[in-house]
This record gives C-alpha cells, sequence and structure tokens, in this order.
C-alpha cells in the first residue's frame, strides 16, 4: 500500500521528468557552449537552438599560431600532469599508513591534512607571490607546480585513504605469511590492486591541478607560460569592443573536451573515488 | 580460506598465531593494537606529505602573519629617503583596513559572506532534489551520472566564460526572460549572475554526494515506516534526511570553505575590481598583484581566521565529522 494516492503511471512520468530536469539542467550550459563555438562569427548572437551553419572559423581562429593557445594547453597539461604524479607519489604512501597502520594521533593528522584543502589558496598565494619574486620564479612552472601541491596532495591523500581502507586486510596478511616483508607485501599485492582506486584518485587530482586558475593567474604574466584557463579568461578581440564570444566558446569546448571524454569514460569509477569519503 | 592449505601438523607457532589474529580481526571489523614497529614505519611514510605541506602551506601562513605587519617600500614619509626594504608599520595595515580602506574591505567581507549563504542554501536544496530524483531513477542512471559529472569537470574559468556569454546584453538569458538586463554591469543582478552560474557548477556535486548516502540507507526502513503509515513527506523529515545528515553535512562544510574563498567566477564572470562581486580572495590578490604586499597578507590573514572560525563552528556546533570514526565499507 503506497501513501499516496497518485496513479504510478502519473509518477513513472513524474520521475521521468525530473530525470530529464536534471539532465537538462546540467547540459544545457555546455550545449550552448558547443553550439556556439560552432556559429560563424557574423550569426554568433542568433539565439537558435541549432546553428543555421555549422562552421569551424572559431576554431580555426583559436588555433592560429598567433593566439599561443596550443602552448597554453601544453602549459596546463606540464603544470596538472607533473603536480598530479608529485601528489600521487607522496600520497599513496601517506594513505597506506592511514589506512592500514596504527599509529597515535593518526585521526589528528589525517583531520590535519584534509584540512589543509580547505584553506584559502589566496592566503599562501599572497606570501609566496612575494617569496618567488625575489627567487625569480615568475613565469616558471615550479611557481605553478609548488602551490598547488597545498590543494591535490590532500584530496589526493583523502580518496586513497578511503580506497585502501575498502581493500580487505587478509590480502596482506596472507602475503606475509607467505614470507613477504611489508614493503613487499605493499609493492606485490597491494599497489597492484589498489591500482584502479590510483588511477582514479590520479584523474581527479588532474582534474583539480587543470582547473586551478589563482595561482596560475598570478603566478605568471606572460603569456607563453599562462595555463588554458589564464589563457582563455584573457582572450581579448582585436578591438576592446569587440568580445570574440565565438572564439572563447571554442576555447572553452577545446579546454573541456578532453575533461568530459575521460569522465565519461570512468565515470562510474569517480563518482565512486569522489563519494568514499562522504559515504561512510 | 585462510585455514584451507596446509595439513595442521605444519603449523609453526607464530604463523598461526597471526593467522588467528588476522581471522579474529577480520571476523570482528576492530583496528588492531599499535605496535612500536608500526609507528615507526607509519612516521617514515607520513613524514614527506607533511613536510610538503609544512612548506607550501604552514611556512606561507607565517610569512603571511609576518608581512602583515610590514608595509610597501617607497619614499620614506619621515625622512623623504627611497626605502628599499620592507617598513615595519605594526597593525597599520589592519587598522587601515577598519579604517581608511575599510569601505572596501567591508564591502568585500558582506560579498563573500552573502555569495557563500545563498550559493551554499541553493546548491543544498538543488542537491538534495537531484539526489532525491536520482536515487528513484531505475532507468538512465548511466547517463543521469554523467551528465551530472559534466558542470563538475568544467573547469571554473570556463564556466565564468560560458556564462558571461549566456548573461551577455544580447544573450540567451535575455532572449529567454524577454529582459534586457545587463547582468554583467555593477549592481545586483551582477550577484545573481555569479550565484546562479555558481550553483549551476556545484549543486550536481553535492547531488552526487547526496547519493552516495542515500544509497546506504536500507529499504526495509521505508517499508516499516510505510506500515506504520508514514507518508512521503514524513519519510523524508524522519528518515531520509537524519540518515544523510553526515554526509550532507560534509558536503555542506566542504561548499561552504570553497565559496568562502570563491575567486574565479566572479573574476570572470564579472571582472576585477567589481564592487558588487568583489570577494575577500579577490580582494587580497589584487593588491598583491599591485605588488601591496603588506595589505594584501592582512586581508589574506583576516580571511584565514574567518574560514578557520566557520570551520571551527560546523566541528564544535554540527559536530561535522571529517575522518570516518570505523572502518566501513562502501557501496559499490
Amino acid at each position: 500500500m503506497t501513501s499516496t494516492t497518485v496513479h504510478p503511471a502519473v509518477r513513472r512520468a513524474l520521475l521521468w521528468l525530473g530525470v530529464a530536469a536534471v539532465v537538462a539542467y546540467c547540459l544545457a550550459p555546455f550545449y550552448w557552449m558547443l553550439v556556439s563555438s560552432l556559429r560563424r562569427t557574423s550569426d554568433i548572437f542568433d539565439n537558435s537552438l541549432f546553428p543555421s551553419r555549422i562552421s569551424f572559423e572559431n576554431y580555426r581562429a583559436v588555433l592560429d599560431p598567433s593566439q599561443e593557445f596550443g602552448r597554453a594547453l601544453l602549459n596546463s597539461l606540464v603544470v596538472a600532469g607533473i603536480t598530479t604524479v608529485c601528489a600521487l607519489l607522496l600520497a599513496t604512501f601517506t594513505a597506506y599508513a592511514m589506512a592500514r597502520l596504527e599509529f597515535r594521533c593518526k585521526r589528528f593528522v589525517l583531520t590535519l591534512i584534509i584540512a589543509t584543502s580547505m584553506f584559502p589558496v589566496v592566503s599562501i598565494v599572497v606570501p609566496l607571490l612575494k617569496m618567488f619574486v625575489g627567487f625569480g620564479w615568475i613565469n616558471t612552472y615550479q611557481a605553478m607546480i609548488v602551490p598547488s601541491m597545498s590543494f591535490t596532495l590532500p584530496l589526493a591523500v583523502w580518496n586513497l585513504t578511503a580506497f585502501f581502507r575498502q581493500m580487505p586486510d587478509e590480502l596482506e596478511h596472507a602475503a606475509m605469511i607467505d614470507g613477504c616483508t611489508r614493503g613487499q607485501a605493499f609493492r606485490k599485492v597491494i599497489i597492484p590492486l589498489a591500482a584502479p582506486g590510483i588511477f582514479t584518485t590520479a584523474i581527479i587530482t588532474f582534474i583539480a591541478a587543470w582547473n586551478e586558475f589563482l595561482i596560475a593567474l598570478s603566478m605568471t604574466n606572460k603569456p607563453d607560460i599562462q595555463t588554458a584557463p589564464v589563457a582563455i579568461s584573457k582572450f581579448a578581440g582585436a578591438t576592446r569592443f569587440e568580445t570574440p564570444f565565438g572564439s572563447q566558446m571554442a576555447a572553452g569546448v577545446l579546454v573541456t573536451v578532453p575533461l568530459v571524454v575521460v569522465v565519461l569514460l570512468f565515470q562510474r569509477r569517480i563518482v565512486a573515488g569522489l563519494t568514499a569519503g562522504a559515504a561512510k | 580460506m585462510l585455514t584451507t592449505h596446509n595439513p595442521p601438523d605444519s603449523l609453526d607457532r607464530p604463523e598461526a598465531k597471526s593467522r588467528a589474529d588476522a581471522a579474529r580481526r577480520a571476523f570482528s571489523g576492530r583496528p588492531r593494537k599499535a605496535t612500536s614497529g608500526e609507528g615507526g614505519l607509519a612516521a617514515l611514510l607520513v613524514s614527506p606529505t607533511l613536510l610538503v605541506l609544512a612548506i607550501v602551506v604552514l611556512y606561507p601562513t607565517i610569512v603571511a602573519l609576518k608581512d602583515s605587519f610590514y608595509g610597501t617600500p617607497g619614499l620614506d614619509p619621515k625622512t623623504g629617503f627611497v626605502r628599499d626594504h620592507d617598513p615595519f608599520v605594526g597593525l597599520d595595515n589592519y587598522t587601515g583596513i577598519f579604517g581608511a580602506a575599510g569601505d572596501r574591505f567591508w564591502n568585500a567581507f558582506w560579498n563573500t559572506t552573502f555569495l557563500t549563504v545563498t550559493t551554499v542554501a541553493l546548491e543544498t536544496v538543488l542537491g538534495v532534489a537531484m539526489a532525491l530524483i536520482m536515487h528513484r531513477a531505475l532507468r538512465g542512471r548511466a547517463v543521469v551520472r554523467a551528465s551530472i559529472l559534466v558542470p563538475w569537470a568544467i573547469p571554473t574559468a570556463v564556466t565564468g566564460l560560458l556564462w558571461r556569454w549566456i548573461f551577455n546584453s544580447d544573450g540567451v538569458a535575455n532572449t529567454l526572460i524577454g529582459r534586457q538586463i545587463l547582468w554583467t554591469t555593477e549592481g545586483f543582478h551582477a550577484k545573481a549572475a555569479v550565484i546562479i552560474a555558481d550553483v549551476w557548477k556545484t549543486a550536481p556535486f553535492i547531488g552526487l554526494l547526496v547519493l552516495a548516502g542515500l544509497q546506504v540507507i536500507s529499504k526495509e526502513v521505508y517499508e516499516a515506516a510505510r506500515m506504520d503509515g508514514a507518508g512521503v513527506l514524513r519519510q523524508f523529515w524522519s528518515i531520509t534526511l537524519p540518515l544523510v545528515k553526515p554526509a550532507l553535512l560534509v558536503a555542506v562544510l566542504f561548499r561552504t570553505l570553497d565559496a568562502l574563498r570563491m575567486f574565479d567566477l566572479p573574476y570572470i564572470l564579472i571582472g576585477a575590481q567589481k564592487t558588487s562581486v568583489e570577494t575577500l580572495s579577490m580582494l587580497a590578490q589584487d593588491q598583491a598583484a599591485n605588488v601591496r604586499f603588506g595589505p594584501a597578507a592582512a586581508y589574506a590573514v583576516i580571511l584565514f581566521v574567518y574560514v578557520f572560525l566557520i570551520a571551527l563552528a560546523f566541528v564544535r556546533l554540527l559536530g561535522t565529522d571529517l575522518v570516518p570514526r570505523r572502518r566501513t565499507e562502501v557501496p559499490a
């Protein structure tokens, strides 16, 4: 007996409507970016649901060597890639200790590490900017990678700890009973089995690093070292009065599409990774 | 599985003991006792992370605190000579913030607070609604899950650009509502634009976290409630909300602290140095970019203290628990 008097068919229809609304809510702005990027400059203000004529002129404009946008994408790849590798390397060991070993102040240390990720980034950017000016690090990759560790490392530790916790204790003990040292058990049993978790954490960390804006904006002032998010924020037209919306949308699509493809391919795992800490 | 392979006579003492330990642990789910060997190994494994965080977070914070007591180099008003080092100014940066530069600071402070409260409140309501819909949906889950990840994956910088285009005076937002609002100019509509864009980007994320919380609630609880005659609303208030509360509180805490440091979205969507949407992060960054490190550091310290107090309030008043207390399985 259901407590409501709504007919099942009506309820099913409402549910479908709700699902459609959620999907439309999430995808409509993204679709608009895609459609706008495919319009010709002359009909950019059309506001029709489909472009009257599909054109790739915006993409040609963005990828024109004079815009240095390819360079910006490469910079983003270098910064986010190195940040991810460094964060994962340190976080794997730490997360293993957090999930598998018993030691004093464990909860305190883990809380401390996670708390750092909620730190206002600007609070470290301001002093680091001054220090890096002194080091001559402005417009270098390390000036973006080092501060990025402040939020990627806690994120990676948090995610990996949740993954290591899910693995049954017995695996490792069985390996150690068979004569492995703890180090060998870690290398030969835990790491291969945790590979999906490490991979997922790598994706989440990479996306966080790829999307970083404040650090990259503050630490650079030359176009050839800027990351893609900073480069597109500075995309200006030939004149001050004409904003190249079409090119901006095309650039936005180019920055986003790799992430969206990765997200679509590994959606199940990413959702598991993102919610691992929350669903206790 | 643990005891099948070896015949009983081959069991030597320590092996059998550790095996029994492992079996007992697997059974009871209790953490093992701390041993001195594990403590040393743990210190070795954890210290690199702590060292890096000390260098990139703790040390800069201390430097910021120190910098906030220093002024900017330039002409010394007392001697008329050019100084090449930062003069010590004591609390001048702070008194300046609450005095001469007070208007800009308080504006940024209230903007930050207002944007945080409104976005987090809207995101929570919308996120919970989305989670309830997704939880009920039996088919098409993969499509919903994939589409809900899209706003999360789009860089905030691109989100800002995208919504600036949507909110253009000749853009689609004005076409849809049939009005001519200059969204990206100063005024309340600029705040509204930032709120709409931020809610779009992060409500699905909250929905995802709440959905994970919903999925661990067993169906029997609902069935029992229905037997007792509880209606849909009653079930939501008395079962769903209390049971997803831990997951929801963590999500809200994360979102709140993230919103308090909001920077990218107003910076790109509306622009730098716009009174309507300037947040504390934007103010501090603006000062630092103009080589006024002393005041910038003072703003950074104030924001840090603000964020810290809010986090403390969450943990103390609401009992938000960042770290799960016991080892529990996460549903696949």
